[in-house]
Order: C-alpha cells, then structure tokens, then sequence
C-alpha cells in the first residue's frame, strides 16, 4: 500500500456557538468538502488549551486548525480575545518544540459563514497535503547553549 | 459502562452517502460498547421508543446517537434517554449527517468518517459523569435604575404584579426627561398631564420603594440573587420629615446663583429647590455649590423657617444595601451639546452653529420650555435673549446625529418628530409667524406619525426646506441663517429671530461607569446592547438584567414604554418560579492543587471566580484558593485553558475528555 | 532658526508685499529661510479641476525637491500653495498607484514625510513670545478682523490647524501685536478664490458681504494670511464702490504687512503702497496714536 497518496488527518477545534454552528450551515447548504477533518466541539475558543494541539499532532493528526467567532462577536463576550493572545505566543512555542508552525491554522468564522468555512477548511486541508504527513519532529535552531553531556553527568 | 450506539439514517439523507449498517456494525467493537443498531429514523416516536427499549433491556448508562447536528436533537434525545433513566448528560451526538453525509460524495469516505465520529463520541461518553442541573433560588424583586417614564413604566408593571420594587433615580425626582416637555406627538396632549399620576402612583405604590437622589454604586452576585449597593446622597433636608411645604424654598435669599437644570438654564433656581412644583418627592435638596451656609458658615435662613426641623447640615452621604432578583436599567439619554468640544469627549460641537454662544440658538429641550405652560415664560414663544416674541424662526434638523464629522453616524429618530411638534405649537401660538424646517429626510415612522408631519406642512403652514444649514450668523438681532434647499439646488438665507437645533439623543455621559459597574455590553456612543437585536431586545448578556427605553437607543415615549413592559415582563418570568434551573455545564476548582495564583479570575468575562479560605479545623488559614461562583459561571472553560496546574476544569468538557477525543481520531 | 521657504508664485508677482513684508518682518525676528531651489508652481487653484494627476505631481515635485535639499519643514505663506502641498503629501503616503505613476513623471523617488506650515504656524513655532519682544509700536486703536478663508483651515482632516469653523490663531497674533481682533462672522467664508478670473461677478458679490461684515463690525483693517484672498478683497473693493456709494473703503493687510508696522519697519519696505486700498493711511492712524 506504499503507493496510496497521502490524505491528511486534519484535528478542528470549533467553538459551538459560530464555528461549528458555521459548519452546519455548510453540512445544511450542500457545500461539498473534502472529508479530511474531524471536528472536535468546545464551547469557545478560550476553552482551547495549547496542549490540546500538541495532544493533537502527538495523536497523529498532519494539521490543526482552530476557529472561533469573530473578535467582538464571542458568545462568552473575550473568550477569542484570550485565545487570540494565547496563539500569538503560543506559535513560537510550537515552533522551539519541533513543529513547523504553518501547519496550525487559525480563523474566525461565524454561524452564518457556511461558505467561508469549506473555503477555510479545503484550504488547510489542501496546505497540508501539499506539505505531506507529519511525520518527524523537525530540527529546532540550536541556540548557543550549553552541552551537557549526558552520558559524564557533567557540564562541560 | 454499558453504552449505546445508534445510527440514524435520516431517511436517505445519512443513508445515501454513509453505510449505517457498516457503522453500526463497526461501532459495536468500540471499548464499552455493548449495544449498536441503526434506524431510518431515530428522531421519531419508533425511533425514540427504540432506544428506550435498549436502554431497559441492555441496562444502559450512556448512549451516542449519530444523528444530525446536536443543535438539532440533542435535547430530544436526552430527554428520551432520560425518560428512561439514562442521565442525559451521558448522552453524546455524533453529527453525522451536517458534518459528513451532506458534504461528502462517495459512500467509503462518507463511511469511514462517521466511524470516526462515532468513535470520537464514544470515548468521550465514556469519560462523562452524571450532571444535574443547577437549582438557583430566586429573589422576586427587582431593582429598576432610572425614574423616567420607562423606569415608571418597568416599576409599576412589576409591582402591579405583586412583586417589591427598588426604584432608584440620581436626580433629586422622578420625572425624567419626559416631565420637562410641553406637549407630546402625535397627540400633542400635554406631557405633565399624563405624567404626573403615574409619578404620584409610583410614591404611593405600596410595593415601590423609591430612592431619588440615589445611585447605584456598586453590583455583587448574580441573576436571582443580586446584592446591589445604592449611594443615596445628602440632600441636607431629612426626606422622613419634610413635609414639602416649600417654605425654606421660598425664603432661600440665594436666588439667582445656579441655573435651574430642569428648566434647561432658562431661569434660576434658590440654593434650596425642588426641582419643579410636580416633583415626586417633593422634598427640596439643598445645593452645596451655591449655598450661602456651606461656603460661607453663615445664613441658614432655610433651618429657621423650617417648623419640622428638616434641616440637617451634616447629612452624609449613606450606602444602602438591596438584595433583588432582576434589575432593569432605564436610564435615559442626554442632549448633544452644540458647544465646544470637551478635553477628552470625542465630540466636536458645531462651529458653524456658534458653539452655543449665540442666546437665541437653542436645543429641542429649551424650546419644550419655552413652550411649556410651566415653563419660564409661561408657554409664550419669546427668546431668551431679549423675551421678544420670534416672527421668523428655523428649526434644523439632525444637529448631531447622522453626521459622521461630528462622531454621530446614528439617526437620533425622534428629532423629526419633535421638530414638526415645535414648529406647530410656534405657530399655534404665533399666528403671525413663520417657521421653516431644514430637514434632510422625514422620517416619520409611526402610527399617525406621517399624517402629524403632512398636518404640519398643510394646515400650519411650517415651511420645509430640504437641505442642510452651512452657518449661522449672528447679524445685529436676526441671525442670518445659510443654507441649501437642495430641491430647487438654490442657496438659502433665512434672517431668523430664534433658531432651534434638533439636536440629537445621545448616551448619558455615566453609562458606559454603570455598564462596567452592572458588567453589561456598551456600544462606541454608549449605549447599552442588547444580548439579541431582534429575538431578545431587552436582554443583556448578563442574565437577570434587562433595558427598557432610551438608555438602549434613541427612542420616542410609546417605544420606551412598551419597552419598559417588556423588561418587566421579563423579569417577571423570572420571578415566575421559585428556583432557577441551569445548565450545569460550569467550571469547577480542585481546592486540593488550586496555587491560589487567580490567572482565572482575571481572564473570566463574567467575574464567576472567586476567593476561598481553606482553614484548619483551629481555624488558621492553609490557603486562598479559586471559587467557581455557580450562579455567574456561564461555562467558556477560558479558566479551564489558564489554569497553569489545571486545577480549575470545565465540567463535561474536560482536559481528559478532549484528550480521548483527539486520540480516537487517531485510533484508526 | 531656519525654516525651508516654498514662496509659490503668488508671492512672486501679485503678492509682492506678501514676500517682501514676510522676509523683513523674519529679518527682524532672526530668522532665516532656505527658498526650495528650482522650485515650480504647485498648481494651486487650476490643476485639481482638472487633472487630479497634475494636481499632486506639481506639489510633489516641490516636496521632493525639498527633502533632496535636507530640509525638515517647508514654509508655505500661500494658503493655496500650503493646501496643495499638503494634499499631494498626503495623496503620495496613502496611494502607491498614484505616487509610482507621479514618481516616474518626475523621474525622482519620493521619500518621506515634510512638515508643512502655513503662515500661522510659522510663528506660533518662532514663539508668540518673541514676537511680542519685537514690538515696538503696538497696534493701539486698530481693530483688525482676521480672515481665514477656506484653504489654511479646511479641509480640517487634512490641515489639522485650528477650528475649522471658528479659528482664533490669527487673532492671538493681532493681540500679541498690541491690537485688537474684533468678533465678525465671515472668518471662514469664500471670497470666490478661483474665479477671479472667469465670473467676477461672484467673486464681487463675496467679496462684499465679507467686507459689509467686517466694517459692521468696527473693522479698520482685514488682516490675511493669502494672496489669492488678498487680491479679491483689494481689488475688489473700487468696483463695489461704483455700485454701492455709501460703501466705505477698507485696506486689508497680509499679517505680515501688520507685524511690521508692529515692529516699526518702513512701511515702503513692507509694501504698504503697493495695495489698491490705501494701506499708508494705516501707519499714520498707527503713528497717531504713538504721539
């Protein structure tokens, strides 16, 4: 089966109130999407735990896209607010772990969005076929550090 | 566990692009899965009865339904699966139709990804627990904030009920905006008339209990059960033995020291007044700022005349505690000032009008004055410069509003109204005059609103120029007027003797301070918002606190009214039960891990989190840790995501749950 | 001090005494200006109605020129010239299209931001302070009404200078000077600018009701801070007396004209008798009054 082309896992974390509600609307309107995504239901963006995407690419997922209502259209008045300014750094971080980072998408559509939806998600899932499977972790710059070596137990 | 798997076809539309009996067949191997069927159609009463059945039989604890969207019959199939005694918070949906046999073509994909969805909702219904949902008890009573005609209004509707009203007004008496007007369109019957029994209602109501003179200063708790505080100020006359008989207003020897505020600074008022004859109450406050006692030590001619001994120059402000279950706020708008712009206010005046330097120049609340009967010329139209009567006067209308330089994009709505009011009481009264409208629409929705503008125009004879004024200048005792009449494209110079703005309604200056205080939504002007423009008008997004009349938007006296009727009905729904029900999707602190660090408590929008003493048994204190405030907590998880040692967990979605659905997604 | 000096044509030919009495009047205050060298006409009042193009890449061309000399602000005395140069700087940090296709035309890259100042501005930087120093006959018994006209204060999102509709720079100058500023209505009114040329008849009618109004209000003088503004009152004013008799004459001054007699400077040297308004009768009312 090496010869299969590759299909990429996509993890979504969708707020319930636009992002998911949004993605019914497209299931409703017959927009035709590319069955590459499981959408995971929270009811806001600012219940997104960094972690939860770390979880994700550690569970085999190729890429992850996070969506939400639009700023100052949240449910819960700040919750994006939140998860916006945890992403910002939260990117850096994904990237000094070994994750490339264009592999994490972001966007904000709202309940009435249907089609920005299957726009937004055919999109990342066509980015991350083109990028192939998340398979290694990839090599982080080494800072100027200082080597430990392990195997003395001393610092050198 | 013992869980349930059953896979709707949804007649054809799962059917078509997903093999239901490949689901359901895969989906009885997953972990704890000891029952999987699927049916055409599980939403209906068989369907229903099917799970049920299962459910008595098999002896479920949980069930997945792949179905349609959750928004769609979660609450039906929880409610089943309860009736059967399954906790319906064991109950998961997997969307199988919205998010995959609608967008999906072909049948293997289709399959393979409701597999997925299944197993994703199977792992997290294993790690579910039972949840009831949350009781509140309710406080019925309301506190209403604002004592115009929609806080009367709000007030008297709760009370009628039978329910205890706190109605809390800042001025020294109710009345509002409403009192100062003279007549009211389309009717034009006088506004004091219809007013002042209702104001008199209120003070007599025995369910009211009405604080004037008072502001809100501070909000605790949630909706059913709020704590609010009331800063009732010093009025320096003891309101419990006043008796209002006017004397220490009468003998005031400061009389010409402040302008009156009700009178819109058409006249003065004592140091010691009321603010009109009609108030409610009607007990005189005394003015620190002007008054001869407070700045100088000496007259207290007020304390001699009076026989009660009402007179108390030490009165201190006091804060006053009220537990109520629903509060309404109703407070009103302000006029825009044509003046010059404030430090600071993000409003720029009108130059072009004079910034309001020029006396015969003024706004649509003076000339209510003016054409009031109690008003300072006693309803005759004379101008404030020299009292003479105006033969040529011009009205202009949208003075700050629908005027983007000015910071006004909004339609102050009203204003047309009140202008083609104006201008036909002008010339009822001055038969010989002639008055012109610069207009630049009508906008005269309304019942007979339209017929009232017409009857303006025809019978009256008020003279409409559509167009907008570029300048007034003051020449000699006229002010010339320039402007275009857009219709016949001509410019326009009018030598007036008076001009009124129509100018436009716009936020009190507090509300944004009382928004942030009651912790409820303010748009870019000011305004309070609504949780809902169209289906919950009168809803905030924070529960128990609904908005009646112009504190909302610009609005007319029957829309506030109606308004008001509405929050209170509101509120009264509320008050129609003795416990409150809740989702209990909430979050919750493990005490035991809880650092006491409060990141939650910053990031949380609804101020849900907060502190709590752990103490041994002698007392001592172990720790401050995180509190979840069950009433205020409306369950986003943001705490969840912030907690830096996880101790405080969103309640049905928690770490472990989304965890095992990340990983099933990867288990194929 | 220096300050960077784009004259514009005006200040070259029918606004002589603007350039004259502004050059002795900084003479006196110690200031020097750096003129743009090889400077061109800013397309004033013609470019912008007809070609939008023309309209920014003549006041460009100056505002490069200026920059390429190291200069950090530019003086405009012209409220035309202020207007136009402050437009086309606008138009070329906010249209990339524009200032490509303008760059290419000049055949020089546009760099940066200038700071523009009209005449008021001018002195409020020198310091309101130093030129009350410098005066030396205060304008005692002058009542000056303070002409703005439309280009130094609008549009007010693009000059930011002063109230648009009712400014008072200009009059804390006259009372720094010792004189008076009466209160009028026609600050901020057109005199008919442009049309000068083509329909005199508007330009006249204008021209009027801002001179009515200020001699109805006490005026002895208008003081301006523009030529264009400056010719139309001026010159206007014999033809209205043709057909108005009881009309009386006004001189009108450019503020500089009016700090230098402040200032004791000769008023031939300031180009007091080059107006069609007896201005000379001005210094002697000043004179007067010092005796």
């Amino acid at each position: 089966m090496a010869e299969e082309k590759f299909e990429p896992k996509i993890t979504a974390f969708v707020c319930n109130w636009c992002t998911y509600t949004g993605a019914d609307l497209a299931g409703t309107s017959r927009l035709k999407q590319q069955p590459n995504a499981r959408l995971i239901r929270v009811p806001c963006t600012g219940r997104i735990d960094p972690v939860f995407i770390l979880k994700a690419f550690e569970s085999g997922a190729d890429g992850v896209l996070i969506s939400g209502c639009h700023p100052n259209d949240c449910h819960y008045n700040t919750g994006n607010f939140h998860a916006r300014r945890r992403w910002i750094f939260f990117k850096d971080l994904l990237d000094f772990v070994g994750i490339d980072e264009s592999r994490l998408h972001f966007s904000w559509v709202s309940a009435s969005e249907g089609k920005k939806w299957v726009d937004v998600i055919n999109g990342v899932i066509n980015k991350v076929r083109e990028q192939g499977p998340f398979i290694n972790y990839k090599k982080t710059n080494p800072l100027e550090v200082t080597k430990v070596d392990f195997e003395k137990g001393e610092v050198a | 566990m013992k869980i349930g798997v059953f896979i709707c076809y949804c007649g054809e539309n799962i059917g078509r692009t997903v093999d239901c009996a490949a689901v359901a067949k895969a989906a009885a191997k997953f972990p704890g899965v000891v029952h999987s069927e699927d049916y055409k159609y599980m939403c209906s009463d068989p369907g229903q009865n099917l799970i049920k059945q299962a459910i008595r039989e098999k002896g479920l604890d949980a069930v997945v339904v792949g179905s349609c969207s959750p928004h769609m019959h979660e609450k039906t199939f929880r409610k089943a699966c309860q009736s059967a005694g399954v906790n319906p918070y064991l109950v998961e949906i997997a969307n199988l139709r919205e998010h995959c046999s609608w967008i999906h073509d072909d049948i293997p994909s289709g399959t393979r990804k409701s597999i997925d969805l299944i197993r994703i909702a199977v792992e997290k219904v294993r790690r579910n627990a039972p949840l009831v949902p949350i009781q509140v008890p309710v406080t019925k009573r309301a506190l209403v904030i604002g004592g115009g005609i929609s806080g009367i209004q709000a007030a008297l509707d709760i009370a009628n009920s039978g329910f205890e009203v706190v109605l809390v007004e800042k001025e020294p008496s109710i009345g509002g905006h409403m009192s100062q007007l003279s007549e009211t369109f389309p009717t034009l019957d006088c506004s004091q008339c219809i007013l002042t029994p209702r104001m008199v209602e209120v003070y007599q109501h025995p369910k009211i209990k009405l604080m004037s003179y008072s502001e809100v200063q501070s909000l605790e708790g949630f909706i059913g059960n709020f704590k609010v505080t009331i800063r009732k100020k010093a009025r320096y006359v003891k309101d419990e033995v006043c008796t209002g008989c006017g004397l220490c207003v009468q003998k005031c020897p400061i009389k010409k020291l402040a302008y009156s505020e009700f009178e819109e600074g058409l006249a003065t008022r004592p140091a010691v007044y009321v603010p009109f004859p009609q108030a409610v109450p009607n007990i005189p406050v005394i003015d620190k700022n002007v008054c001869t006692y407070f700045k100088s030590g000496k007259c207290q001619m007020c304390k001699k005349v009076c026989g009660r001994e009402a007179i108390d120059f030490e009165q201190q402000d006091q804060l006053i505690q009220e537990e109520v279950g629903a509060i309404i706020v109703a407070t009103g708008y302000k006029l825009y000032s044509i003046g010059k712009q404030e430090e600071g206010s993000p409003y720029k005046g009108y130059g072009e009008y004079g910034y309001g330097q020029y006396k015969d120049v003024i706004n649509g609340l003076q000339f209510e004055r003016i054409a009031s009967a109690s008003g300072p010329t006693s309803g005759e139209i004379l101008r404030p410069s020299d009292n003479k009567e105006p033969k040529k006067i011009v009205f202009i209308q949208c003075v700050g509003s629908r005027d983007e330089s000015k910071g006004f994009s909004y339609c102050s709505k009203i204003c047309c109204m009140y202008t083609a009011k104006h201008a036909m009481l002008y010339k009822h009264k001055v038969h010989d005059g002639e008055a012109y409208v610069f207009y630049m629409d009508i906008r005269a929705g309304g019942k007979m609103y339209e017929e009232f503008v017409r009857r303006a125009i025809e019978e009256d004879g008020v003279k409409y120029i559509r167009g907008r004024v570029s300048r007034i200048f003051k020449d000699g005792d006229k002010y010339k007027v320039k402007g275009e009449d857009t219709i016949s494209g001509m410019p326009v110079e009018i030598d007036a003797d008076m001009v009124v703005l129509a100018t436009a309604m716009i936020a009190q200056q507090e509300a944004p301070k009382l928004a942030q205080t009651l912790g409820i939504p303010y748009d870019k002007h000011g305004f309070l918002v609504e949780v809902h423009p169209k289906l919950r008008p009168v809803e905030t997004s924070t529960g128990g606190i609904f908005l009646a009349g112009a504190c909302h938007s610009p609005r007319d006296i029957p829309e506030s009214v109606s308004m008001a009727s509405a929050a209170a009905a509101k509120a009264l729904v509320l008050f129609g039960s003795d416990m409150l029900e809740r989702e209990p999707i909430i979050a919750k602190v493990n005490d035991s891990t809880c650092a006491g660090c409060f990141y939650c408590q910053k990031v949380c929008a609804y101020s849900a989190i907060e502190r709590k003493e752990i103490r041994d048994r002698k007392g001592n204190l172990i720790k401050t840790v995180a509190y979840v405030n069950s009433g205020l907590c409306q369950g986003c998880g943001t705490c969840n995501a912030t907690c830096p040692s996880k101790s405080v967990e969103l309640i049905g979605f928690t770490d472990e749950q989304i965890f095992a659905e990340i990983k099933a997604f990867s288990m194929n | 001090m220096n300050f960077g000096y784009y004259p514009g044509c005006s200040l070259s030919g029918t606004g002589r005494e603007f350039d004259k009495s502004l050059k002795e009047v900084l003479k006196v205050l110690d200031v020097k200006l750096d003129e743009v060298k090889d400077w061109s006409c800013c397309g004033a009042s013609s470019a912008h109605v007809t070609s939008h193009f023309l309209s920014v890449a003549l006041p460009a061309r100056n505002l490069i020129l200026a920059k390429e000399q190291n200069l950090e602000n530019v003086v405009a005395p012209c409220a035309a010239c202020y207007n136009r140069l402050l437009g086309a700087q606008e138009e070329m940090n906010s249209n990339p299209i524009l200032k490509e296709k303008v760059e290419s035309a000049i055949e020089k890259k546009y760099t940066n931001h200038l700071n523009i100042l009209n005449l008021v501005d001018l002195f409020n930087n020198i310091g309101l302070d130093k030129v009350k120093e410098k005066v030396k006959h205060p304008l005692k018994n002058i009542n000056a009404a303070c002409y703005y006209g439309c280009l130094l204060v609008r549009p007010s999102s693009l000059t930011k200078f002063d109230d648009a509709e009712q400014p008072e720079e200009m009059e804390k100058i006259i009372t720094t000077l010792g004189g008076k500023a009466v209160e009028w209505n026609y600050k901020v009114e057109c005199c008919g600018a442009a049309h000068s040329i083509a329909h005199t008849e508007i330009v006249k009618n204008l021209s009027k009701k801002i001179l009515d109004d200020a001699i109805k209000n006490n005026a002895d003088v208008i003081v301006v801070a523009c030529p264009m503004c400056h010719s139309n009152l001026d010159m206007r004013q014999k033809n209205i007396v043709k057909e108005n008799k009881d009309f009386k004459e006004i001189p009108v001054l450019y503020l500089t004209e009016l700090m230098g007699l402040a200032f004791g400077i000769d008023e031939k040297k300031l180009g007091l008798d080059l107006h069609f308004i007896d201005a000379m009768k001005l210094s002697k009312k000043l004179e007067e009054a010092a005796v």
